[in-house]
């Protein structure tokens, strides 16, 4: 009974050890593009547009409405002491510091993650990945390279545009809507918002999510068992384990950043 | 001499999955210039072989000798200079489901060279005029049938002419129109452009009415050998069960297992 246990652990370690190695070596073989870079640009280009530019109207759409739930919520809690004039300062850096790179990190692990997990372990699975290394051709610089870096640049950019979004649907709520001063909002939010403290360190979340996300993502799909149960077990992994790390990941952030 | 006779030689392979041996101790030989054809029952690793002489696979122990280099030795920049002279169809096709079936063929003509667009369609178009499917260029590899997507895989890996080329089940869904259009094409192509050809089949007609020369792989070894004409007279019973088609034999029909009865009422 122990013995089994003690065994089944072993083999557990085991996997987990060579499966990040897989990954590192995934990593590796996706940054070094290999001399091969104007070839990458368009594989890059198409790629943009299905990671980022196909992820933006679900970013739109949430960060509309997280903007304007927060308006909403802020309100309620501010008018209590006075100081709805803040509203502007309070969503403002809800957004930038936390709810942006955090809600659009986990809106694209569900939306771009999965999708690439599931391109990615089909392939595999009808060969396309092998008949590549037949043809002579890297798979980690022909598909995995240019999905990797879509991803990388897409998730920061989105989330800019989530954080914006989200400014203007509290604008909305709060001033259009609950009558808060315009000239209060956008002051109180340009007094209190600094560049270093808030705008970077949320872009440098999320470039950490995107790298993480992104990662997992292909790595998933690349290792997946190559039959369709497996390609299902690996998409639903990439969604579980994207969201666990930008959490986790999110805590650690915000600890060294404004602890 | 005999080396340069041969493009493939296989000696002394051991090869396993996790505990299961696949191969143990197989010796082979492609002649080049011909149409080598390897039989044998299925799940017997007749794809695994193909994979490891494309050095997709690496084996426990013995040697893979392609044109002069040892697959088995060569590191990842040496494989991919040697996967140049080969062409591989896959068993489903592997065709690129994001590409036309023009941009399937043009892929690794555009990849590995540098002619212009205009040869480069002209290439493409001779290519898939070969397997009959110049009409269908502009469609995609989800609007094809299965014998469909097999030719256009035909037409890429040739794109390139390489040295050797592996076909893996060429015969496998196609109605017998198709099939004989195949079989021919092999042949033509294997002759033309001065190719060799690797067969892998269990059509047992098909493949002794092209293949030059037959190997018939199994219980993890080759079992026999020689050209059509002596196979059809091969005495071996190993050889006859597996030339007609009988499921009893010394060639075991089914996967190893418990013993059948023993199987069922054991309900524990
Ligand atoms: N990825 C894999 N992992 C573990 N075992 C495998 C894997 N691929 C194949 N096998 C095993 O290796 C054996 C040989 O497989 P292979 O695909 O080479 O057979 P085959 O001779 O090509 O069969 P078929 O004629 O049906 O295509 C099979 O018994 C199979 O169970
Ligand atoms: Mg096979």
């Amino acid at each position: 009974m122990l013995d089994k246990r003690l065994q089944s652990l072993g083999r557990h370690g085991v996997d987990f050890i060579t499966g990040a190695g897989r990954a590192g070596a995934l990593l590796i073989g996706a940054l070094k593009p290999a001399g091969r870079g104007l070839k990458l640009l368009p594989l890059l280009i198409k790629q943009l547009y299905i990671v980022g530019v196909q992820s933006l109207i679900i970013i739109v759409v949430s960060g509309l409405f997280i903007g304007m739930v927060l308006s909403l919520q802020g309100y309620t809690i501010l008018v209590g002491y006075g100081a709805e004039q803040s509203l502007g300062q309070m969503v403002a850096l809800s957004l930038l510091r936390e709810l942006g790179p955090v809600v659009s990190a986990l809106l694209f692990a569900g939306r771009a993650g999965s999708a690439l997990t599931a391109e990615i372990g089909l392939m595999k699975s009808n060969e396309q990945l092998s008949s590549l290394e037949m043809m002579a051709i890297d798979p980690l610089h022909q598909v995995i390279a240019p999905r990797f870096w879509a991803g990388i640049i897409s998730l920061p950019l989105l989330s800019a545009i989530f954080s914006t979004v989200g400014i203007l649907g509290g604008h909305l709520v709060g001033v259009d809507w609950l009558g808060v001063d315009t000239g209060a909002f956008w002051s109180v939010m340009q007094a209190s918002v600094e560049w270093q403290e808030d705008i970077v360190n949320g872009g440098i979340k999320s470039l950490v999510f995107a790298v993480v996300v992104t990662w997992i993502a292909l790595h998933k799909g690349y290792d997946a068992v190559p039959t369709s149960e497996g390609i299902s077990k690996a998409t639903t992994s990439t969604v579980v384990q994207s969201s666990l790390a930008i959490l986790g990941l999110d805590f650690v952030l915000t600890a060294l950043m404004f602890g | 001499m005999i080396s340069s006779d041969n493009i493939i030689e296989i000696s002394n392979l051991h090869f396993s999955r996790e505990e299961r041996a696949i191969y143990q101790d197989i010796n082979l030989k492609v002649p080049r210039g011909k149409v080598t054809a390897i039989m044998g029952p299925s799940g017997i690793g007749k794809t695994t072989l193909l994979r490891l002489i494309g050095g997709q696979l690496k084996p426990s122990s013995g040697a893979i000798e392609f044109d002069g280099d040892d697959i088995t030795q060569c590191n990842r920049k040496q494989l991919y200079k040697v996967r140049r002279k080969m062409g591989m169809l896959f068993q489903s096709g592997a065709l690129f489901t994001e590409m036309s079936v023009f941009d399937n063929i043009a892929f690794p003509i555009r990849e590995h060279t540098d002619l212009s667009e205009s040869i480069i369609r002209k290439i493409v178009l001779m290519k898939l005029e070969a397997v009959g499917l110049r009409g269908a260029a502009k469609l995609f590899p989800s609007e094809l049938s299965g014998g469909m997507a097999r030719r256009a895989a035909l037409a890429r890996s040739i794109a390139l002419d390489p040295e050797l080329i592996m076909y893996d089940e060429p015969f496998a869904g196609q109605d017998p129109i198709s099939m004989g259009v195949i079989v021919r094409l092999i042949r033509e192509l294997n002759d033309a452009l001065g190719l060799t050809s690797i067969v892998v089949s269990h059509d047992v007609e098909e493949v002794l009415s092209i293949a030059d020369y037959v190997y018939i792989v199994a219980n993890k070894t080759v079992i026999a050998h020689g050209t059509p004409e002596q196979l059809r007279h091969e005495s071996s019973e190993q050889v006859i069960q597996f030339m007609q088609g009988k499921p009893d034999g010394p060639v075991p029909f089914h996967f190893p297992s418990d013993d059948y009865k023993k199987d069922i009422f054991n309900n524990a």
